[in-house]
């Protein structure tokens, strides 16, 4: 491979990466609401949602591991990387919290879901587009559901909308990361992958202005600090998780399961 | 999962009382046509359903959390959605059983509440924990085994509700026993560690599944009656024996040891016999000194106290918007 196309194919696996990575963080604690949730119905939901997460994760995932061509598949790349090699959104690695703070991250990740997916539906990169038109028509469902619950839980009792709003002032400092590019998203943009990034942000902070406003809920000001998880930058909370997650297979090397 | 076990945890349903209806109640019944919400029927008749049918519901709700222990650390992705499907069938099989138990008359509410104040039972083979991977397979593999054996006759219980509820679970129970399998086949085939691991859990396994058909059929005074009303269609000793000798050829194949000294093949009537089970374990249990009795209704309680604010917020916000619906009306 020449130079830049290696630089390339790099920077393509990092970006897929990045997807990957979030969908599997977010998969992984939704699963830990499994069996605990506030209503059976909505223990159900979040199960389906963190099936689809995991969904996600794995075809992204596999697909990182094809472009890297060194033999690294789904699980390699789950299970056998650290902290600093994951490149998901720091967002999605926080704590469940209460059922508010699971609802407003959800919320977060599924608006800006939809903007990226409906983009990537038309990216140059065909498996890329095919991913991203499946998990679009998933991520339709997810809005309806974490933004109905936002409403609901925003315009419902003095106490949901207290936790609520708490929840959103703890979690909106994870937002600039959601739309900030950097070298890899203008190198994907410019090869007709990836979108623009900065260029979703408009129509999200639209919908999530609209969906604040049916809820009751303000706005917090914008952060100062920009997290970057997706640089492998992420907070103390990843590592953790993966301690968890990560435990079998570290525990027992070239086993199969 | 439903476990004949259930059933020794009432009261023995009192014979109904004759009558003309009482009379055509039971021919319908012999006569094998399903009972509907809106029949007529005796008032045990309807007690002993809702007892079988909400307890059953429990137990599939406090049946996620032994395995749904096991979904953060699944040591795949796709070992980690299939269980995360597997627990999110089971929630599932406890809604549908609810919904068939509120065709008897009685709210959910009613019945989760029952659960939490410990006035409810569920299946005891919940009590035990999930120590390692291995259980999750050994659970699918034993306890849905032993679960469906309990269960295919179901879905020809006189009640139509129940009947028609336990079809689709019983697809589903299916399906997660052969994953259960599954699980049990690749650790029994992989390296010395997994071996240990499979073995060790069915080690611990093996009892507690036995048990879940519940005392043997001279301790089980219930049989008759719910026999009669075509709740029951086999005694407990008939279907623990059947699941003996379906499960341990299975174990076999796996090349695993069955835990029982005494266990062998009784060439006369073809059936394996096993060594005598341990009762005082199984009462033990289910009067609630089973090694996680406290965790499992300390989980479901945390989980419905920590809901009770979310739960509240619904309510208000659809009060809300029927009032303004109505007064955008008036207007």
């Amino acid at each position: 491979m020449t130079e830049p196309a290696a630089a390339h194919t790099a920077a393509h696996v990092r970006y897929v990466l990045r997807l990957g990575d979030t969908s599997l963080i977010l998969g992984q604690r939704l699963g830990e609401w499994i069996g605990h949730g506030p209503a059976l119905e909505e223990d159900l939901g979040l199960a389906n949602l963190a099936l689809d997460f995991i969904g996600q994760a794995r075809l992204l995932l596999t697909y990182a591991g094809e472009l890297e061509g060194r033999g690294r598949d789904e699980d390699a790349l789950a299970f056998l990387r650290e902290a600093p090699e994951y490149a998901n959104l720091t967002l999605v690695e926080q704590p469940n919290g209460d059922f508010a703070c699971t609802i407003v991250r959800q919320w977060l990740v599924d608006s800006w879901q939809l903007q990226l997916y409906q983009a990537l539906a038309g990216s140059a990169d065909a498996r890329l587009a095919a991913i991203a038109e499946k998990a679009l028509k998933e991520t339709r469902y997810h809005y309806r559901f974490s933004s109905g619950w936002l409403v609901r839980l925003g315009d419902g009792t003095e106490e949901s909308r207290r936790r609520t709003q708490q929840a959103l002032e703890e979690l909106w400092r994870f937002t600039g990361e959601l739309f900030a590019p950097d070298a890899i998203d203008a190198q994907m943009h410019a090869a007709g992958i990836a979108p623009e990034l900065a260029g979703l942000r408009p129509a999200w902070s639209e919908a999530i202005d609209a969906d604040l406003r049916a809820a009751g809920l303000a706005r917090p000001a914008d952060p100062s600090y920009r997290w970057q998880g997706k640089q492998g930058v992420h907070t103390e909370e990843l590592s953790h998780l993966l301690a968890e997650m990560q435990h079998l297979p570290r525990a027992y090397p070239g086993a199969r399961w | 999962m439903y476990t004949q076990g259930l059933d020794a945890q009432g009261r023995e349903p009192e014979a109904p009382a004759g009558g003309a209806a009482a009379e055509r109640f039971q021919a319908r019944v012999d006569a094998e046509e399903k009972i509907e919400p809106k029949d007529w029927m005796p008032e045990a008749y309807r007690q002993t359903l809702i007892r079988q049918i909400s307890q059953h519901a429990h137990s599939e709700i406090v049946g996620m959390l032994p395995e749904g222990n096991w979904i953060t650390r699944a040591p795949s992705l796709r070992r980690k959605a299939v269980l995360m499907a597997k627990v999110q069938d089971e929630g599932g099989h406890g809604m549908y059983l609810y919904s068939a138990a509120e065709t008897l008359g009685i709210g959910r509410e009613e019945m989760v509440g029952q659960l939490l104040s410990g006035a409810a039972k569920y299946s005891s083979i919940f009590n035990y924990p999930t120590l390692t991977w291995a259980d999750v397979g050994a659970i699918g593999w034993l306890v849905d085994g032993a679960a469906i054996m309990n269960q295919i006759p179901l879905c020809r219980c006189s009640y139509g509700p129940y009947a028609r509820a336990m079809v689709r679970i019983c697809k589903e129970e299916s399906f997660h026993q052969r994953q259960g399998f599954e699980i049990m086949m690749t650790l029994a085939r992989g390296t010395q560690a997994q071996r240990e691991m499979a073995q060790d859990a069915l080690n611990r396994w093996w009892w507690p599944s036995i048990m879940m058909f519940g005392p043997s059929d001279a301790d089980s005074p219930h049989t008759a009656q719910s026999m009669r009303w075509k709740i029951k269609r086999f005694s407990n000793d008939e279907l623990r024996q059947k699941f003996i000798d379906v499960t341990v050829p299975q174990a076999h194949f796996l090349g695993l040891a069955i835990p029982d000294a005494q266990l062998h093949l009784d060439e006369a009537s073809g059936h394996y016999r096993i060594g005598a089970i341990d009762w005082s374990e199984f009462h033990a249990v289910l009067r609630g000194n089973g090694p996680c009795n406290r965790e499992r209704l300390a989980a479901r309680r945390a989980a419905h106290e920590n809901g009770a604010w979310v739960r509240e917020a619904a309510a208000a916000h659809a009060r809300k918007l029927k009032e303004r619906a109505a007064a955008a009306a008036a207007a």
